[in-house]
């Protein structure tokens, strides 16, 4: 099965912190893989690395079949990234604000459309982003990664902020991800939800991945002594 | 003036040690001959008298004025590409300008001082004063960007150096443009331009070489401290990534920020060395 | 898509917040307009000095009420994190760059028609060669828009971009200042042809700073 993404010892740094301390991960097209880890563990700038948002300092980091060490923005089109902001524009309303995104990535503006249907907001179609509730701006941060038509959908902290029918929505969104071709990782806390949804948990840990990051049979001997004892 | 001591990111100075002692000494010694041809042996000034002698100085200061903000594009172009990026050519860029500024600033001073007996006021809408003015700000506008922490800065300096260095030409040649369209009779307003031959050309030149020596001193020093700062950090983020390594198991166990705290204590009492174990 | 269909994305963007939003219209414009009225205070319309010194005013104006069109259209980006969006979008960064170049342009010019009435009425000037007024001006604003975008988003992330931003720009469009000036004096009831070597260097200088703007704009909005 072909990799969409492939993370060998991947450092990053936010400044001069190494949020990601050498990160080995691997992700098959169609899997839905599940980052678990506490706060501060480095999810979010996992996901961010993946999505060729935050510069990699060393390692090595393959994505859509992009190096991210020389090619840092070929595969961003191909990737929707549904995290805590929606990227839009304020005075825009959210119809706009769907179709440039669309648009931005070469995607017809019926993309735009049909995103906006799936996740529900079809009745605010017309009002401006400032005048949004927050729970409706988790939906159109979520219509905004799926408009994009992405191969690769990173989700960050997705269920946070959702009522029960967004909520529905996304866990709809990953069921039928492999069936659309696309692939899935999610960076959650909620591990029950998560867990339901994932064919595959890798938990990160002081900006490593310490346990389920590899494919192969590596997955169930601990790399370090360490590591196997800190392992759940 | 030791090398820049061992275990530091990124190489010693600029210069060689001796060289740079040397150097500095050369440097000192021209400037004292340069202040005696200039005060005693070089004649005065046909028209302008002995407040013509600041001409020895005023010039060195505008000829490295724009000198050092050569160097900073250059050290910048060179960063920016890609087969020559380095550190190093941020840090010349940065202190380049330091001394670009201080030059620029000095070049102002001794015009405004120059101009006052030779004028009667304390400026003169003159091209390469106004050029020079200009200058002047381009630079603090680099030096407040400089500023700003963050680890994209050596990119984005860089950057805004190369935009305002291609200013420079543009700056100069429009405002001389605009002066000489307004020149009046050159008896009326003498600019700074007396006639040199003989001692006073060889001491504008001697004043040129010992200002250049001057500046490629000082940029070393300047240089090879930026160097030291620089190496601190880099200790301190190899600490921070052992720590983060290091501590994978007690994130686990929760406490992750009092367990944290804890070890880079322990880990800063081990300091100078290694501090800590290095899984890189 | 093809350029240009890029830069009318982007352009086109940006063109509709300010028509839903109306900041340059309502703000800044009365800004400039402001700035022209305390230099008439500070200047003493009796004594016959406006009309002089009109064509300088006026470009001062222009040039302050552009540091607050640079700061809007980059303030835009800054919310929830649309720059991460920008990033995230496969457009040609020389695409973002010439559609929020066209998009300050705009606004200026619109904003430079206002204020040149404003300019004609207030400090009765007398106008020459229309040629000379509107070309000097085109290239003007390109090159300060084309600066202004270059800073911005050089300065878009940081924190202190709003003083920041002025600094950095201003002593570079001090030529552009030179030039305009001295070409609507030469159009404003002086010499026209005077105007022409203005607009020349005025366009040479955009030309330069579009160009160094598609190049740089990437990378400045990677690092920002």
């Amino acid at each position: 099965m072909p990799l969409v993404v492939q993370l060998r010892s991947a450092v990053c740094l936010l400044g001069r912190f190494p949020a990601l301390a050498g990160v080995d991960l691997d992700v098959a097209e169609g899997e839905v893989v599940l980052l678990s880890g506490a706060n501060g563990a480095g999810k979010t700038t996992l996901l961010r690395l993946v999505a060729g948002l935050a510069p990699l300092h060393s390692g090595t980091a393959t994505v859509l079949g992009h190096d991210l060490a020389e090619d840092r923005e070929g595969a961003r089109p191909a990737i929707g990234l549904f995290g805590h902001q929606t990227f839009c524009y304020d005075d825009l309303t959210v119809r706009e604000n769907l179709r440039f995104a669309a648009r931005s990535v070469r995607k017809p503006v019926e993309a735009a459309d049909t995103a906006l249907e799936r996740v529900g907001l079809q009745a605010q179609a017309g009002v401006e982003h400032a005048r949004l509730s927050a729970g409706q701006r988790r939906r159109l941060a979520l219509a905004v990664a799926l408009a994009r038509e992405p191969r690769l959908l990173l989700l960050d902290e997705p269920h946070a902020g959702l009522d029960a029918e967004g909520r529905a929505v996304l866990d709809a969104v990953v069921r039928t991800a492999p069936a659309d071709g696309r692939t899935v990782l999610l960076a959650s806390h909620e591990l029950d939800i998560g867990r339901a949804l994932a064919g595959r948990e890798a938990v990160v840990a002081g900006g490593r991945v310490v346990r389920g990051g590899l494919l192969a049979t590596s997955d169930s001997v601990p790399r370090t002594e360490k590591e196997g004892a800190g392992a759940r | 003036m030791r090398r820049a001591t061992p275990g530091v990111a990124d190489g010693p100075a600029l210069l060689n040690g001796t060289l740079s002692i040397v150097l500095g000494w050369t440097a000192l010694a021209a400037l004292i001959t340069l202040a005696i041809l200039g005060l005693w042996v070089a004649p005065p000034d046909a028209v302008q008298g002995d407040a013509q002698r600041l001409m020895y100085v005023h010039v060195p200061a505008a000829w490295l004025a724009y000198l050092a903000f050569g160097v900073t594009a250059l050290a910048s172009v060179l960063y920016l590409w890609r087969r020559t990026r380095s550190p190093v050519w941020d840090r010349v860029a940065g202190a380049s300008a330091e001394l670009g500024v201080i030059f620029t600033g000095l070049c102002l001073v001794l015009g405004s001082m120059w101009g006052r007996p030779v004028w009667g006021t304390w400026w003169e809408w003159e091209a390469r004063l106004v050029s020079t003015a200009v200058l002047f700000f381009l630079y603090v506008g680099y030096l407040a960007l400089r500023r700003i922490p963050g680890p994209g800065r050596a990119k984005r300096c860089a950057i805004a150096a190369l935009i305002a260095f291609v200013d420079v030409p543009i700056v100069h040649f429009s405002v001389e443009w605009w002066r000489t369209l307004h020149q009046q009779a050159t008896v009326f307003n003498p600019d700074l331009n007396p006639e040199i031959h003989g001692t006073m050309a060889f001491t504008l030149v001697f004043g040129v070489l010992a200002f250049t020596l001057l500046y490629v001193f000082l940029l070393d020093r300047r240089y090879t401290l930026e160097t030291l700062e620089e190496g601190r950090e880099e200790r301190e983020l190899e600490q921070a990534i052992a720590e983060r390594t290091g501590t994978a198991e007690l994130v686990d166990a929760g406490g992750y920020t009092a367990t944290l705290a804890l070890r880079l204590r322990r880990a800063r009492k081990s300091l100078p060395g290694s501090g800590g174990e290095t899984s890189r | 898509m093809s350029l240009w269909r890029e830069v009318w994305l982007v352009a086109g963007k940006d063109l509709r917040i300010e028509a839903r939003s109306r900041v340059v219209l309502y703000q800044i414009l009365p800004f400039g307009a402001l700035v022209l009225l305390l230099f008439a205070f500070a200047l003493d319309p009796s004594r016959g000095l406006l009309p002089r010194v009109a064509p300088g005013l006026f470009w001062i104006a222009v040039l302050l009420a552009a540091l607050l069109a640079v700061s809007r259209a980059f303030a835009i980006e800054q919310q929830n994190d649309a720059r991460d969006g920008l990033r995230m979008s496969g457009l040609d960064s020389s695409a973002l760059f010439l559609g929020k170049f066209t998009a300050i342009a705009l606004e200026l010019l619109v904003l430079e028609v206002f204020l040149g009435v404003g300019v004609a009425v207030l400090y009765d000037v007398e106008v020459g060669s229309v040629a000379v007024l509107v070309l000097s001006a085109l290239a003007a604003t390109a090159g300060v828009a084309a600066t202004g975008t270059l800073y911005g988003v050089l300065a878009a992330g940081l924190r202190v971009r709003e003083t920041l931003v002025p600094v950095l720009l201003l002593p570079v469009v001090a030529p552009v200042m030179l030039g305009a000036t001295r070409a609507w004096e030469a159009g404003l009831g002086g010499v026209a042809s005077d105007g022409w070597p203005w607009v020349g260097l005025l366009a040479l200088f955009a030309a330069l700073y579009t160009g160094m703007g598609m190049l740089a704009f990437g990378p400045l909005l990677e690092e920002s």
